[in-house]
């Protein structure tokens, strides 16, 4: 019974969705006060009605219902009940489940906390939502259908989760990947409803904003969140593998990058307006382009086999639908927007419009990497692979010129900026950051690299001129510590932002150039050193856990011949499965990891082991958790929430 | 004139996605027919193998079973739910005189063997493919699929997904009738 | 030409050059990272769509059939050796110095990457097995398909 109840209130959740679409415009048509009024309405049964449906699934989950063919193939008894419950996003149809949930969580959140909209904007907003969530609301239920029962006769038990996404990085990563992913929608909604409207000015980039930027934070952290999890679950101890999937979320990460950036000059400056409105459409394609290619099956990737063609045309037709309707829109409308704000080319806007172009270079340069083995395949020259240092190679080259402008940027005014003034502050910078990169180096690393000397010279660079500017800007007029307290949310979110990026390159230089990563064969009572860490293997033993059997080898760390550690490395097998996982034993440390994977176990009974240290790896992960506290930091801005009467927003137009 | 060459700028991005789409719809249009994949195996002999009578460690099998007499072979597993809906078919078509033989699918040998006692044997013969080897050289998506194979060990037709009396006979059997 | 029209040009026109700029770098780099994927055999004869043969040095990918009994170990390290299979006549033996992973059998298919070492033979800096149980890479599935049985129960 609760299954078809989760069925039901589905499709419930599409009728409204296109009740939602549909009966709103028609109220902006004509002037149908009513009509207009109803789009909140709408969107909060749409909401109420599929988050019966997924909490449904997840309870159906969490009981065991292994009539739902769903749950059969994507769980079992024995799972531990806090993974039976990621297991409702651990395959295709709960995952889009979810992905409809959240759609419908960022169109309640835009209905309820958008009271200073004006209701005809609000009603095209959301119609736009509405549109969104018909065309997935449709995919899930004739393709993916997740409450499918399982004919009249249902297993014993059911086949397990994928043993890769038993594990907590898991249980969050797709929630807030998808949050990030989904939450692009709300940009491209206020987009289109601006081009229908054919009225783009700065309160629409006001409006959109703060979305965006939670949108954005998401993200930034589902894509962090993914790279951590690959990096202690797969075995490799990498962090990035350029993997089309990964390519998929950084594309939209880059393309929304650009945005929040263009959307601040579009909301002070009024500039850049049509260039603004084309990246918020493309930020949402790319996360629908992302969508396409992991579910199509079009790229090899490790989903290749259990993905259907149906899908994938499916998702490109509603592809081909939304983004080349968007586009063609906005190739009608956005021809009509004047930009009226001016500014010289030494200026804040020209060095925001750089850091647009950079970002975009970037983002192509992952497309390309990406899709070309599929162009390449198609125009009959065979299969190829693009390897990583074709993209480590390119994002070395763009870094360059991107870091370095980004550093200054902040010091540039708007409208207008006397280069003369700029020379004496870029010469403190340039000496000091040289300075403290050298000195960091020389304490932290054990030989000198130039790419080690450039990165982190590139790093401290962005640091420096970060605390440099805070300085500057809060002495202007007061005094230092009088001034600090006056600075503005979006200006703190600005430097706590290019701070989290600064800390991420310093992070990934070290990591690259200074890990060092052995495999060694070794046997209990053995032991290998490397830079002063010495590894004892101290013996193995069997392991039997909830879902897995396996066995596990402890090794003791010494340091200067101090004991530091005991490591625990792990190699399971789970039964119904039948995977072998490698479950790394990591000792993490502000400035190093050690890393200990157990690989095979060799016909003389030594295992394989790969021992790696991995010096500053945590700043990968820290420096995108420093953006999306950023981007938090300027959501909270006054700005946002305060209530003004609508009407003087519309008198608001281009300043 | 200079409005005009604003609106075809603006037209860039749209053709370019456009020109995208073909690209990317390409493959699935013409290169993903899942068929395309079966038909590499028809009309070939069923791959050599050695395995394990589900029932009985000892006891082992290769690819000659196949041959003598035309027959069906299914492609089954106790986590699969589809298997236990057509089972009860299975077994009418045993009762028909059909040698089926039975392969077992990465699954456990004792549930394996519960089931089969619970819910009647219909397999004149029971492979257990535990690794899925040989459901590998067979091309085998999942469970159930049917494949049918002629006295002469050559595989003639593949079904993929539960067999019931509607597949039976509008498709099967007449296949079935005509093979050797 | 007013101010205006000029600096807008001077936008337009770096806009433009940056773009091409990056476009020109990333052609380049692309050429020389391509890693053409080739099964065992097409490492012999040539590739089957162009008939051109790799040369000794060139970076590429090969994916087969690891053949039963091939796997020889180094005794002292973790240098292994195996020959790759296809389903025509292609025999090409693997090296390589590290931990093959977890799903790395004899008679499975798999994907290495690395430079042709000589004629028939590959240093891997990388061999990949499938990961998920039901997952073979497409190419491996074409390069292996119909083959009879190469695989032993241990």
């Amino acid at each position: 019974m609760l299954p078809e109840i989760g069925q039901f209130s589905l499709i419930l959740a599409c009728v409204l969705s296109f009740l939602q679409m549909v009966y709103p415009l028609y109220g902006v048509r004509t002037g149908h006060q009513g009509a207009i009024r109803s789009a909140k309405m709408f969107t909060v049964l749409q909401f109420v009605a599929v988050a019966i449906s997924f909490v449904t699934l997840a309870y159906l989950f969490f009981i065991n219902d292994f009539s739902v063919s769903y749950i059969a193939t994507n769980s079992n008894s024995a799972l531990p009940w806090y993974y039976r419950l990621s297991a409702v996003w651990g395959a295709h149809e709960g995952s889009l489940l979810l992905w409809v949930f959240l759609l419908a969580t960022w169109s309640i959140a835009v209905a309820l906390m958008s009271k200073n909209l004006p209701v005809e904007s609000m009603a095209r907003v959301l119609a736009v939502l509405g549109l969104l969530a018909f065309g997935f609301y449709l995919f899930v239920i004739l393709t993916s259908n997740p409450f499918e029962r399982t004919l009249p006769y249902f297993p014993i038990d059911g086949r397990d989760l994928n043993p890769l996404l038993q594990d907590f990085g898991l249980v969050i990563h797709p929630p807030m990947l998808y949050m990030g992913y989904v939450g692009f929608s709300v940009a491209f909604a206020f987009a289109v409803a601006a081009l229908l409207e054919g009225r783009l000015d700065s309160a629409w980039a006001k409006w959109s904003r703060p979305w965006t930027m939670a949108a954005w934070m998401f993200l930034t952290i589902g894509i962090a969140l993914g790279s951590w999890w690959a990096y202690y679950e797969l075995g490799w101890g990498g962090w990035w593998f350029w993997d089309p999937v990964e390519n998929a979320s950084f594309m939209p990460w880059l393309a929304g990058t650009a945005l929040i950036h263009s959307l601040a000059v579009s909301e002070k400056r009024g500039v850049f307006k049509s260039w603004t409105v084309l990246l918020a459409l493309s930020a949402f394609s790319l996360s629908l382009l992302g969508t396409f290619l992991v579910r199509s099956g079009v790229l090899v990737s490790v989903h290749a086999f259990a993905s259907d063609p149906t899908r994938g045309l499916f998702i490109l037709s509603f592809l081909i639908l939304v983004i080349g309707g968007a586009l063609l829109l906005y190739a009608v409308q956005a021809a009509k927007v004047k930009s009226r704000g001016r500014y010289e080319l030494a200026s804040r806007e020209s060095l925001l419009l750089l850091n647009n172009i950079f970002l975009i270079a970037a983002l192509i340069v992952v497309l390309l990497g990406t899709l070309l083995p599929l162009v390449h395949k198609e125009i009959g020259l065979g299969s190829i692979s693009i390897g990583e240092p074709f993209f480590n190679r390119m994002f070395t080259i763009l870094v360059v010129p991107f870091a370095l402008f980004l550093g200054i940027g902040s010091l540039f005014r708007w409208k207008r900026q006397k280069l003369g003034e700029l020379v004496k502050p870029v010469l403190i910078i340039l000496v000091l950051s040289l300075f403290v990169s050298l000195a960091f180096l020389f304490i932290f690393a054990p030989a000198l690299t130039w790419l080690a000397v450039l990165g982190s010279f590139l790093g401290f660079w962005i640091i420096v001129s970060v605390v440099y500017e805070i300085y500057l800007r809060s002495t202007h007029r007061h005094s230092f510590i009088n001034g600090i307290t006056k600075l503005g949310n979006s200006h703190w979110a600005m430097s706590l932002g290019h701070l989290g990026l600064a800390v991420m390159i310093v992070g990934i230089t070290m990591t690259q150039n200074y890990s060092i990563e052995k495999d060694v064969k070794l046997a209990v009572g053995e032991d290998i050193t490397f830079e002063r860490y010495d590894f004892h293997f101290d013996q193995i033993n069997a392991l039997n856990g909830q879902n897995y059997v396996g066995t596990v080898g402890t090794f003791s760390v010494f340091h200067d011949q101090q004991k530091i550690a005991v490591m625990n490395a792990e190699k399971r097998i789970y039964t119904v499965q039948r995977m072998p996982m490698t479950e790394a034993a990591i000792d993490a440390g502000f400035t190093r990891d050690l890393y200990i994977a157990m690989g095979e176990q060799l016909p003389d009974g030594a295992w394989a082991v790969r021992i790696y240290y991995k010096p500053f790896i945590r700043w990968i992960w820290l420096g995108p958790l420093i953006m999306a506290f950023a981007g938090f930091i300027m959501i909270c801005d006054k700005r946002y929430r305060t209530k003004k009467n609508p009407v003087d927003k519309l008198g608001e137009k281009d300043v | 004139m200079f409005k005009k060459r604003r609106i075809l700028m603006l037209l860039v991005p749209f053709i370019a996605f456009i020109i995208g789409a073909i690209f990317l719809a390409t493959p699935l249009l013409k290169g993903s027919d899942p068929s395309k994949l079966e038909s590499a195996l028809i009309g070939q002999e069923v791959p050599k193998f050695t395995l394990q009578d589900i029932f009985d460690e000892t006891k082992q099998y290769n690819a000659d079973i196949f041959k003598g007499q035309k027959m069906l072979l299914n492609v089954w597993a106790t986590w699969c739910p589809t298997c236990y809906a057509e089972h009860t078919y299975l077994n009418k078509l045993a009762n028909q005189d059909i040698y089926i033989v039975g392969m077992n699918y990465k699954d456990n040998r004792k549930k394996a063997i519960r089931w089969l006692s619970e819910l009647h044997n219909p397999y004149q013969i029971s492979l257990f493919d535990e690794s899925g080897l040989l459901g590998l050289d067979l091309g085998v998506y999942g469970a159930p699929e049917t494949f049918l194979i002629d006295s002469q060990g050559v595989i003639r037709y593949r079904h993929v997904g539960d067999l019931n009396e509607q597949v039976w006979n509008d498709k099967l059997f007449a296949i079935y009738e005509g093979m050797q | 030409m007013n101010p205006r029209r000029k600096k807008r040009l001077l936008i337009t026109s770096s806009l433009i050059l940056g773009l091409s700029l990056a476009m020109g770098l990333t052609l380049f780099a692309l050429q020389q990272n391509i890693d053409l994927f080739y099964t065992p055999n097409e490492i012999l004869e040539g590739k089957n769509e162009t008939g051109v043969k790799p040369e000794v040095g060139q970076r590429l990918r090969i994916g087969g059939m690891v053949l039963t009994g091939s796997v020889k170990r180094d005794p002292n390290s973790l240098k292994v050796s195996f020959d790759l299979i296809d389903n025509k006549a292609g025999r090409v033996t693997v090296y390589f110095d590290g931990i093959l992973p977890d799903l790395f059998r004899e008679g499975q298919g798999i994907v290495a990457q690395g430079t042709l070492k000589n004629k028939s033979s590959i240093d891997a800096f990388e061999v990949l097995a499938k990961h998920d149980e039901d997952y073979m890479p497409p190419e491996v599935a074409d390069a292996v398909k119909g083959m009879s049985n190469l695989k032993t129960k241990q």
